[in-house]
């Protein structure tokens, strides 16, 4: 180029323009906002949380939430990584642990399971985005191997009260799975009984799988605001509802699906586990498949494994398999093979 | 109701700025400056020298090569200087300066006025040879060539989607001058010979879809409302939602019967084969939340930016990209002294409010890109591959090369990633290990002679 051309702009106060390949703008969702959406949406099954099992369960969630953002803070600066700590994915993960635990388990237990969450199963998979398993199942499972007893000690059914005294109860799949179904109706007093308890939440289980119709509120604004695909969670509870109702107590097509859909920590793991964008497959098609594997790995948990509820371990399995499956299960490009 | 292809974006479309205003001629800048390569293909030669008088419309620049498009004088004056200078799309090029002498004075016998109906086609194909047309949506392929298609054709569709954001200038040619567009319109489809004509626009369009409807009256062109989603002026997905064709990957329109031409472009036709007039003008928006008065210009080819920057009360804001094209898949510009082109749909400049974004993050799988993909690809894969320099595997396993860069993935990414940026630094890789292998093979075939 000549240089007479080139060295010397023509007025001195040009602007100086950036420059960058297309596209020039973008839209205005971050992972940030994404983020913190969704602990919005668990936010009421949360608080009810705390109505129902009182401030165990507000020390739970605050121990878990603080212990998972700490431990990522404390490993970036460590590893003199850029901070994204709060970014609102380490505040789910320890939210999420402790909604899925129950709520007479010591704090310090939280903590642990948070940092292992965080250290172990996020950033030394090299952080959000790279960590294979969902960290706060990965949270889980490490204490349900480390502590069996406390994480399996659930609090007296039905005191509202929010004092905990330390009277081993158990969750309505614990009934089930020891004592049948009849003596698991009978403990509520009623078919209906037990339904409403629950959709309202009035049971027994871990502090934040209880309300099914608070965790349905968040789900269903997750959906609305289009940060989930309704036939991910729809799927789940689907093949869970199909397979339990086929495989009764009483022979073929004898079980109770209401049930088992409430029941356990389904509610929550479909709509904010089975959901988790990281360790679930990118096309829809290997969402749905995602989504009936580990409904029907529960169902074969809580049916036939030694566990009596088995969502956690499901959605660990089907985590495994998510980069086989984004690998088979492509969507088709646009001009190959059959057009419609 | 015509079909809806998959995927797609929303961005908010700015087009308010300039939408009202009409088509305005510019006044003739002192001198222009005129690229020898405004087309896909080889660059022209200049023709004229230093010193030489040259009218509107004479050719000043042309090649020997099959795929090229010929350069005319955009007005009447003296040959300044022939040298490199500043180039929208490939950063310097060759070009004529002319400086104006302020008559404007076409070339002896121009315009002419010919009935188009009486013509003979390959008197029609000349006609548009000769006046140097190209794709004047961006895509600047030389239109004489497409109008020439090796396989037979059925269906000619006229490009008026306008999906980049901000651009109102074809809408408001469709606006105005329907006349033209269905002029040129019947003229290809004549040549063609094709059995259905439509011409699409976006439904946010809704005067010039009622415009064109009233020009296109008798003519057997169908005016096809499209549902308004970038891009939807995409040549594939613009020909699957108005004929359910999908050009098969790799493959081009004619592959599937279908020849596509912008809304632009076929008023300048009608203009080449009625009056016989090279391109020397185009009508390109001016806008961007920077220009102080966003306006429709018909801007001489060759005019600097910054005469028309000016012209439009220059700089309200500090402009942080100056942009030729959309903010879709325009070139950020480093100079104002890029002259207008043959392909230039805009000319924006926009603050740091509408081009700033977050720092680029892992891929966290959202899967936005993927349903935002109208190709069907795996985007976030391909910025991983990318970024890993897997070349072949973005290639083999991914269908890296069946991205039409529309940059929606990009657009969506939550994580701020590059992700079509990514894409073409895999596809320029590729590109270049086949043009190396291509190069060996043909030393390995030289040496065993």
């Amino acid at each position: 180029m000549s240089e007479e051309v080139m060295k010397k702009p023509e007025t001195a106060q040009d602007p100086v323009f950036t420059i960058s390949s297309s596209p020039h703008i973008r839209d205005g969702e971050s992972i940030d906002h994404i983020m913190w959406q969704v602990n919005l949406a668990l936010l009421p099954a949360a608080v009810f949380a705390v109505y129902w099992f009182g401030i165990p369960a507000l020390i739970n969630m605050l121990v878990g939430i603080i212990f998972a953002i700490a431990s990522e803070y404390v490993w970036q600066r460590a590893m003199g990584q850029p901070i994204t700590a709060f970014d609102g994915s380490a505040c789910i993960t320890g939210l999420l642990l402790a909604m899925s635990m129950s709520p007479l388990l010591p704090p310090y237990m939280v903590a642990v399971g948070s940092a292992l969450a965080i250290v172990v199963a996020k950033q030394s998979m090299g952080g959000l985005g790279f960590n294979i398993f969902n960290p706060a199942h990965i949270g889980r499972a490490a204490l349900m191997v480390s502590w069996p007893i406390a994480m399996t000690t659930w609090s007296a059914m039905g005191d509202a009260s929010g004092g905990v005294d330390a009277v081993t109860s158990a969750t309505p799949l614990n009934i089930l799975k020891l004592q049948g179904y009849d003596a698991l109706v009978n403990t509520f007093g009623g078919q209906g009984e037990m339904y409403q308890a629950l959709l309202l939440g009035t049971r027994n289980g871990s502090l934040g799988e209880t309300s099914t119709l608070l965790l349905l509120l968040g789900g269903g604004y997750l959906i609305w605001k289009g940060y989930v695909n309704w036939v991910v969670p729809a799927v789940m509870l689907l093949t869970v509802a199909v397979l339990t109702w086929i495989f009764g107590p009483a022979g073929l097509f004898t079980g109770d699906p209401l049930f088992h859909v409430m029941a356990g920590g389904l509610i929550l793991g479909a709509f904010f586990m089975a959901t988790d964008m990281v360790t679930i497959p990118m096309t829809i098609k290997g969402q749905i498949i995602f989504a009936a594997g580990a409904g029907a790995i529960t169902v074969l948990i809580r049916l036939v494994g030694g566990y009596p509820e088995g969502v956690c371990y499901s959605l660990l399995l089907m985590n495994a398999v998510t980069p086989l499956i984004d690998r088979l299960v492509k969507p088709r490009i646009f001009g190959a093979g059959e057009g419609k | 109701m015509f079909r809806n292809f998959l995927g797609g974006i929303h961005p908010k479309d700015g087009k308010e700025l300039a939408k009202a205003q009409p088509i305005e001629a510019m006044p003739l800048p002192s001198e222009v400056v005129i690229p020898m390569s405004q087309h896909i293909g080889a660059p022209c030669t200049p023709t004229v020298k230093v010193g030489d008088m040259v009218k509107r419309g004479q050719v000043i620049g042309t090649s020997e090569a099959f795929m090229h498009a010929d350069i005319h004088a955009s007005l009447s004056g003296k040959v300044t200087k022939i040298d490199v200078f500043p180039h929208s799309g490939r950063i310097s090029c060759q070009a004529v300066v002319i400086e104006s002498d302020g008559q404007d004075a076409w070339l002896e016998g121009l315009p002419l006025h010919r009935d188009w109906e009486k013509m003979e086609k390959e008197e029609i194909l000349d006609a548009i040879r000769s006046a140097g047309i190209v794709g004047m949506g961006g895509a600047t392929f030389p239109a004489h060539i497409k109008l020439k298609p090796s396989k037979s054709v059925d269906v000619l569709i006229i490009n008026g989607a306008e999906c980049e954001p901000y651009l109102t200038a074809d809408y408001r040619l469709m606006l105005e001058e329907p006349q033209r567009i269905v002029t040129g319109t019947r003229i290809l489809a004549r040549i063609l010979g094709v059995k259905e004509t439509y011409i699409g626009i976006e439904d946010n369009k809704p005067d010039a879809i009622a415009a064109l409807e009233t020009a296109c009256e008798g003519t057997g062109i169908q005016v096809a409302p499209l549902k308004t989603k970038y891009p939807q002026g995409a040549e594939k997905m613009l020909i699957y939602a108005i004929s359910g064709r999908e050009v098969p990957c790799g493959g081009l329109p004619m592959d599937v019967g279908a020849v596509v031409q912008n809304a632009g472009t076929v008023a300048a036709i009608a203009d080449a084969v009625v009056e016989g007039l090279p391109l020397t003008e185009r009508v390109t928006t001016v806008s961007g939340d920077a220009v102080k008065h966003p306006k429709n210009l018909r801007i001489r080819i060759g005019t600097r930016y910054r005469d028309v920057i000016d012209y439009c009360g220059g700089f309200g804001e500090q402009p942080d990209k100056l942009l030729a094209g959309g903010p879709m898949m325009g070139f950020a510009q480093f100079s104002l002294d890029v002259p207008v082109m043959k392909g230039s749909s805009g000319i924006l400049g926009l603050t740091k409010n509408i081009t700033a974004h977050g720092r680029e993050r892992a891929c966290i799988r959202c899967g936005r890109c993927v349903k935002a993909c109208p190709m069907g690809l795996v985007p976030s894969m391909l910025s991983i591959l990318g970024e890993r320099q897997a070349y072949a595997r973005a290639r083999d396993d991914y269908g890296v090369m069946n991205c039409i860069e529309c940059g929606s993935c990009t657009f969506v990414c939550p994580a701020k990633r590059n992700i079509v940026q990514y894409i073409r630094l895999t596809k320029g890789e590729l590109r270049a290990e086949m043009a190396r292998e291509k190069a060996k093979a043909a030393k390995e075939q030289g040496a065993k002679k």
